[in-house]
């Protein structure tokens, strides 16, 4: 008799139990839905999750305006293809307000997000914020709860965090409080690759291997763009190039691949030596804290 | 390069003080099983040259959070991954000071192998015997008992077997006594990397496994001893709005097993209200599936039509299960805020929530001697026999005989902080 799930099955279960927890135990969460990978293995387990019946609970996307037209094509196809709520938190809207304020014009908004978001659970009064967080990404992540509990101002105190053992979740909030709830905390970036494969998802085009324009700047690739010029003496190249996360564009650099399916992104994945933030993620390059002050701050 | 594909998953904790070469041994998995990654490893290094060393100091792998850095000290649980291939790992990290007992039985509630690290110079200490105790107490079938820094005892081989020896003998005696557990002992030099992924050479009159074939070849399949049905209910699906008419009527009851099977047409009924039925259908996500395995989250479909809501539990009709308004439990407190038997506590337990009274309290544990004390109140870090008293019945088993229905955690009704944990008697 079959006694142990595999891992994906594992790690699928434990996912659906987290978000039936939250739809539970909750009265108003949100799903946060980027169009990114991560976000779209949350949508299959809710799918797994919920149907017949509808999500429990509306998707929303914060956009900080500087996107890959692939990605918000992709969102909004998907939205409707699942018959589901999407709202869209704009930081754009936060800087008409003046609650986000850039320092200059081609600073990169990653971090202003936090803003937009905390706004948007204010506005919409959600208790819980489902998030496509990965505890492998970085270290500050390695020690967040499953249900990690913020306060009235977002902030997450590492120190004073409630204790989560067994499979029990204390989703439990005030008024103005809220909990980040991530369903994949148990998974890797290889675990993600995998379960896409599995599943046969579908993912915006850009994270397979294309051409694309880029320079080279201090050890990363940054691809020629509108919100990302040319800077004087760099010199383009035009390489076939896959993208590790996708996110706002002035922090989300490509890697060099041939990789264009699921299958070779795996291989690839297996071999390779550098982590998918250190790779990829300019905003995280900038101290070994950024992370940890980022979510003290109220980021997911 | 990482191995792709994993047959199950294996969740284990380490214990032991920064002195005993923890952080050393979890680095030194990570690192031989090339989990660590170039960028990662970079890091380390330029770290391990600013503190003036030579070597590349692989305890800073789990350094975490900049608070703990600067302070030189683990203040949380951290979670680390690695997998071989045959198998997908999950270290739940624990610091092992005395005042963070909360943090290891956190650590231990999820883990079905506990690493006990001895330093093979100081032998067996009090911490050892607290840990063994706990790891004991939440319920761990399957200990490791590592004897590390061999390399500073000259990798002597009567030393490792007076240790171990030392350990059989106080194991025997330490509670509770009731639940069977699997112990090994390896000795190892985790700064080496001796008998970690690699035998080394210096340690040839082992022949016993390495600490990762242990791992490797550990067999969990029979830790659930309750083959009983559990489901707890977490949610109710009925889309009755939906543009399908065919799912007006449809009602489906979604919760994941905690033990036992579950088959179509087998016959269930649901508690508490004692109503019985059958097993109509059961699907994962959208496929159907004949039979149903432990912790698979579940969609079932009954073949009558009864009433059943979030925090019910379906369990095969002729289940002898306790619904019970009291009992007694070892409780592990967290909170800095004393615990008061005049007040009123929330308990969690599987998919229900019930509000709770202390009727008594029995007994402490002195963690260092291990001895049962008299208690009046109950501080942080305290573990306890507590005596309890509901408003509302909850559906439970021994957390000796089931960890997912004999466990639950104890929530301040006005803060929402969880402030306890409990195993049920």
């Amino acid at each position: 008799m079959k006694k142990l799930l595999t891992h994906l099955d594992w790690l699928e279960s434990e996912a659906i139990h987290i978000m039936r927890e939250v739809a539970g135990q909750c009265s108003n969460p949100v799903l946060l839905f980027s169009g990114g990978k991560d976000s779209l293995c949350l949508l299959r387990i809710a799918e797994k999750a919920f149907r017949p019946g509808r999500f429990p609970f509306p998707l929303m996307h914060i956009d900080t305006g500087h996107n890959y037209s692939e990605v918000i094509n992709f969102r909004d196809k998907k939205v409707n293809d699942l018959g589901e709520r999407l709202i869209v938190a704009s930081l754009e809207d936060s800087m008409k307000k003046g609650t986000v304020v850039l320092k200059s014009n081609d600073e990169p908004r990653n971090k202003y997000q936090s803003i937009t978001l905390l706004e948007a659970i204010e506005e919409h009064e959600f208790d819980c914020c489902i998030g496509g967080a990965r505890r492998d990404e970085e270290k500050a992540r390695a020690k967040e709860r499953i249900m990690s509990f913020r306060d009235e101002f977002g902030q997450w105190d590492p120190k004073n965090q409630r204790p989560e053992l067994w499979d029990l979740y204390n989703a439990k909030t005030h008024k103005g409080e809220n909990i980040r709830a991530f369903p994949i905390s148990n998974w890797t970036e290889m675990d993600v690759w995998q379960y896409i494969e599995r599943e046969n998802l579908e993912l915006p085009a850009i994270y397979f291997a294309h051409k694309r324009e880029i320079v080279r700047r201090s050890n990363s690739i940054v691809p020629v763009t509108e919100v990302t010029p040319v800077k004087d003496n760099e010199v383009i190249e035009n390489i076939m190039v896959r993208f590790r996360t996708v996110g706002d564009i002035t922090c989300t650099a490509p890697v060099e691949s041939n990789a264009d399916t699921v299958k070779k992104i795996i291989l690839e994945t297996a071999s390779t030596s550098i982590s998918e933030r250190g790779a990829t993620r300019l905003d995280d390059q900038v101290s070994e804290s950024s992370m940890e002050l980022r979510k003290k701050e109220g980021y997911f | 390069m990482h191995k792709i594909i994993n047959d199950s998953v294996l969740r284990f904790m380490t214990c032991g003080s920064v002195d005993d070469g923890k952080s050393t041994v979890i680095g030194r998995l990570l690192f031989d099983t090339k989990t660590i990654l170039t960028d990662t490893l970079n890091q380390i290094e330029k770290t391990s040259k600013k503190k003036g060393m030579t070597d590349i100091d692989l305890s800073l792998i789990t350094d975490g959070l900049q608070a703990e850095r600067e302070q030189g000290i683990t203040i949380d649980v951290a979670y680390r991954y690695f997998s071989t291939g045959k198998r997908k790992y999950i270290i739940a990290d624990a610091p092992g000071h005395e005042q963070y007992t909360r943090n290891m039985v956190t650590a231990a509630s999820t883990a079905q192998l506990a690493i006990i690290l001895i330093d093979a110079r100081k032998g067996i200490l009090t911490q050892t015997k607290r840990h063994t105790y706990l790891a004991k107490l939440l319920g761990i079938k399957h200990i490791i008992v590592a004897v590390n820094k061999m390399d500073l005892i000259h990798y002597d081989e009567n030393l490792y077997n007076n240790i171990c020896k030392e350990y059989e003998e106080f194991e025997k005696n330490i509670l509770p006594q009731n639940a069977p557990i699997n112990i090994d002992f390896l000795p190892m030099s985790a700064l080496k990397g001796d008998m970690i992924v690699d035998r080394g050479t210096s340690m040839n009159w082992y022949k016993g496994s390495t600490l990762l074939e242990f791992l490797e070849n550990l067999d969990t399949s029979n830790d659930i001893k309750e083959s009983s049905l559990r489901l707890p209910i977490q949610f109710v699906c009925r889309p009755r709005k939906s543009a399908d008419e065919k799912l007006h009527d449809f009602r489906a009851f979604m919760g994941r097993i905690e033990s036992g099977f579950m088959k179509v047409h087998d016959k269930i009924k649901v508690l508490p209200s004692g109503y019985k039925s059958s097993i109509k259908e059961i699907r994962i996500g959208e496929k159907v599936i004949e039979k149903a395995i432990p912790e698979q989250s579940v969609t079932v479909l009954l073949s009558d039509e009864i009433d059943i809501s979030r925090g019910d539990m379906i369990v095969h009709y002729d289940d002898l299960i306790n619904v019970s308004k009291e009992f007694t439990a070892m409780v592990c407190w967290f909170s800095e805020t004393a615990l008061s038997s005049n007040r009123t506590y929330l308990l969690m337990h599987a998919s229900q929530t019930s509000k709770a009274k202390i009727t008594a309290i029995n007994f402490k544990v002195n963690i260092s001697s291990l001895a049962s004390e008299d208690a009046t109140e109950l501080k942080t870090n305290d573990i306890a026999s507590i005596s309890f008293k509901l408003a509302q019945p909850l559906i439970v088993d021994s957390y000796t005989k089931n960890r997912g229905t004999g466990a639950f955690i104890i929530v301040d009704e006005s803060s929402y902080h969880t402030v306890g944990a409990g195993m049920i008697e």
